[in-house]
């Protein structure tokens, strides 16, 4: 399967804020992302980056425009497929960290693969484990989330977005959160992740280093693409 | 499925005291629920036996009256009023005819359990100078102890003494200390039609109706009609015990009428004990199900301050591919395994306090067949409650669970 499409395709995004006054916070945003291309988004903040990021992911479905995911326009699919294609096609990275306390860094990485319900039990373990083996935190993996370090924590998240191979990273502030030696590390990762050319990242940031080390860089100002 | 269970579990257990607290609510409204409907039952039960254990289902009997045909009305025609009402009811009446005609039909009915015929007699015991007033009912003993339980409410004496034969006979236990006799005594006894004859007591009753046991004696059907001066075949009762009792009321229509007879059935005769009961059962199913509903607030209360606190749980289990009705469906797990094993348990403590009520002593001379306190053991209790228990959980599960599908994600993960 030679996909000709894009990875993602977003034509003319547009999105208000209604309260208390109508805010135009995205105006007619149209870009893609390349299988396998490296993107970053920048731009001032309150800019409408991290608006367009949600809007990508499919968590936020209050926009007018069109936005197609792997070929697939998502407009007005269920909340149920939608968590499906959010399941297998993207993996999401945050600022802050977002592991659930109550599970081992293990089970974290193992749930989205166990939701996905593709590969067995001890499968999607054994994939977890060479995740975390990747990224240097498996004698991590059966302390309970909230008993590691932040750097530790967003390694475990990448893993986690990584577990059911997705087509698509998206990472909002992803370093945001980091010291250098970590963020340097995770940005590392990210560009392992890249030069596979088999997976597209689209990070959001506002450091300009990370964002200049990237395939492509997307900068938005006042709810439009510049570049 | 199996994810999500394990989502929910995960989640109980990092919330394990709360969690318990929750449990605990259910457990102690089906504790409860259970120990109060087996006692409320068991006192019914109790109560009811009292009457209807010694109650036939249908009685059959003449009831006296006066003739409905008077002479007179075959003199003139039917256009006017006679007010002339001479013929009186006639003591032969009570008589059943062909009563063994009518007991061999019976006992060919499938529907009959058992049939025993008897025999009642007014009379006076003379004690000193005082005449008492008795009834004395003739019985066929082997049927009443099988199915009337009379040995239940001999406290002295033994059953077969009156089956044997002679002129023994049972006192109520009343109608005994009136006449300050004992077993062994002799007491004497004038029909109404003057006839007197000389009884040897050889045992006392006691219902636990204390009027009923001043007036109430037995003895055999061949004692009584020997008192009485009549045939071998006369009998002014045919008591009739049925497989169903709710049977009782057509079959005593239709008895009635088959055989030319008065016939009254349980349900009629005793209407209050039946009112009473239900009340009884209705205030009990009343609080049993008012705990129930407070239970389970204590479980919608619990479960919205979970997903409270678990907002970003939530948010990442959506951002992750978790549906919204995923999460509803974790948080109603959460709900029904609260439910579950605080039912459970409810069940387990319901038991244990059932017997510890019923090993508390309860001796009261109105109940001479209890000592400790009753309960009924009825599977039904547990049932009813267990399925109360997990619709309650269910409801107070549903409405947070919604609200848990209905977060919004990037709200969660942006506000932070």
């Amino acid at each position: 399967m030679n996909a000709p499409h894009n990875v993602l395709d977003v034509v003319k995004v547009n999105k208000s804020f209604h309260d208390p006054v109508t805010v135009p916070v995205l105006k007619d945003v149209s870009l893609s992302v390349a299988r396998g291309e490296f993107v970053s988004i920048t731009g001032k903040s309150g800019c409408g980056k991290s608006t367009l990021l949600y809007i990508l992911s499919t968590m936020d479905t209050d926009y007018e425009g069109e936005l197609k995911i792997d070929g697939e326009p998502t407009h007005g699919l269920s909340g149920t497929r939608l968590a499906e294609i959010r399941n297998e096609k993207i993996g999401f990275v945050f600022q802050f960290h977002y592991l659930l306390n109550e599970f081992s860094a293990l089970k974290n990485v193992m749930l989205p693969g166990l939701k996905l319900a593709r590969k067995s039990a001890a499968e999607v373990e054994q994939r977890a484990m060479e995740l975390l083996k990747d990224l240097d935190v498996h004698d991590q993996a059966l302390k309970m989330a909230n008993q590691l370090s932040g750097g530790q924590k967003q390694r475990v998240a990448i893993a986690r977005a990584l577990i059911n191979d997705p087509l698509i990273i998206m990472g909002d502030e992803p370093t945001g959160n980091l010291d250098s030696r970590n963020s340097a590390i995770v940005f590392d990762i990210f560009k392992k992740i890249a030069a596979e050319k088999t997976r597209s990242l689209l990070i959001v940031t506002h450091d300009n280093d990370f964002a200049a080390r990237t395939d492509r860089n997307i900068v938005m100002d006042d709810g439009r693409v510049l570049l | 499925m199996r994810l999500l269970l394990d989502i929910s579990f995960t989640l109980l257990r990092a919330k394990l005291k709360q969690s318990i607290i929750a449990a605990v609510g259910v457990t102690f409204s089906i504790t409860m629920f259970v120990t109060l409907l087996g006692f409320m039952n068991g006192l019914n039960d109790l109560l009811d036996g009292l009457i209807l254990n010694r109650t036939p289902h249908v009685r059959l009997y003449n009831e006296l009256r006066a003739s409905p045909e008077q002479p007179i009305d075959r003199a003139t025609d039917s256009s006017t009023y006679n007010f002339v009402r001479s013929v009186r009811p006639k003591s032969e009446l009570q008589r059943i005819a062909n009563a063994t005609g009518i007991m061999d039909a019976l006992e060919k009915d499938p529907r009959v359990l058992a049939v025993s015929p008897r025999l009642v007699a007014q009379v006076f015991f003379n004690a000193g100078t005082v005449d008492l007033n008795g009834q004395v009912s003739g019985i066929d003993v082997g049927q009443e102890v099988r199915y009337y339980q009379f040995a239940d409410y001999l406290v002295q004496g033994a059953p077969h003494d009156l089956a044997s034969g002679g002129n023994n006979i049972v006192l109520g236990k009343g109608l005994a200390q009136m006449m300050a006799a004992d077993i062994g005594d002799v007491v004497q006894v004038t029909t109404a039609s003057g006839d007197r004859t000389l009884l040897r007591v050889v045992g006392i009753f006691q219902s636990g109706i204390a009027d009923y046991d001043k007036v109430q004696c037995y003895a055999s059907i061949k004692t009584v009609q020997k008192i009485l001066g009549r045939p071998s075949t006369y009998y002014t009762d045919i008591n009739v015990k049925l497989h169903d009792i709710l049977q009782a009321p057509a079959m005593a229509q239709e008895l009635g009428a088959r055989f030319d007879v008065d016939a009254i059935d349980v349900q009629t005769a005793n209407a209050q004990f039946e009112t009473g009961s239900n009340v009884r059962s209705i205030i009990s199913y009343a609080v049993g199900v008012v705990l129930l509903i407070v239970a389970g607030f204590g479980i919608y209360n619990i479960l919205n301050m979970m997903i409270y606190e678990k907002l970003d749980a939530i948010a990442i289990l959506k951002a992750t591919g978790f549906s919204g009705r995923d999460v509803q469906r974790i948080f109603l797990s959460l709900s029904m395994i609260i439910g579950i094993f605080g039912a459970t348990g409810g069940l387990i403590f319901g038991f244990g306090l059932q017997n510890v009520i019923d090993s508390i002593p309860f001796v009261t001379q109105a109940l001479p067949t209890v000592s400790t306190f009753p309960i009924d053991y009825n599977p039904k209790y547990y049932v009813i409650a267990v399925t109360f228990a997990l619709i309650t959980s269910w409801i107070a599960g549903w409405f947070p669970a919604r609200k848990a599908s209905q977060v919004d994600p990037v709200e969660i993960i942006r506000g932070k």
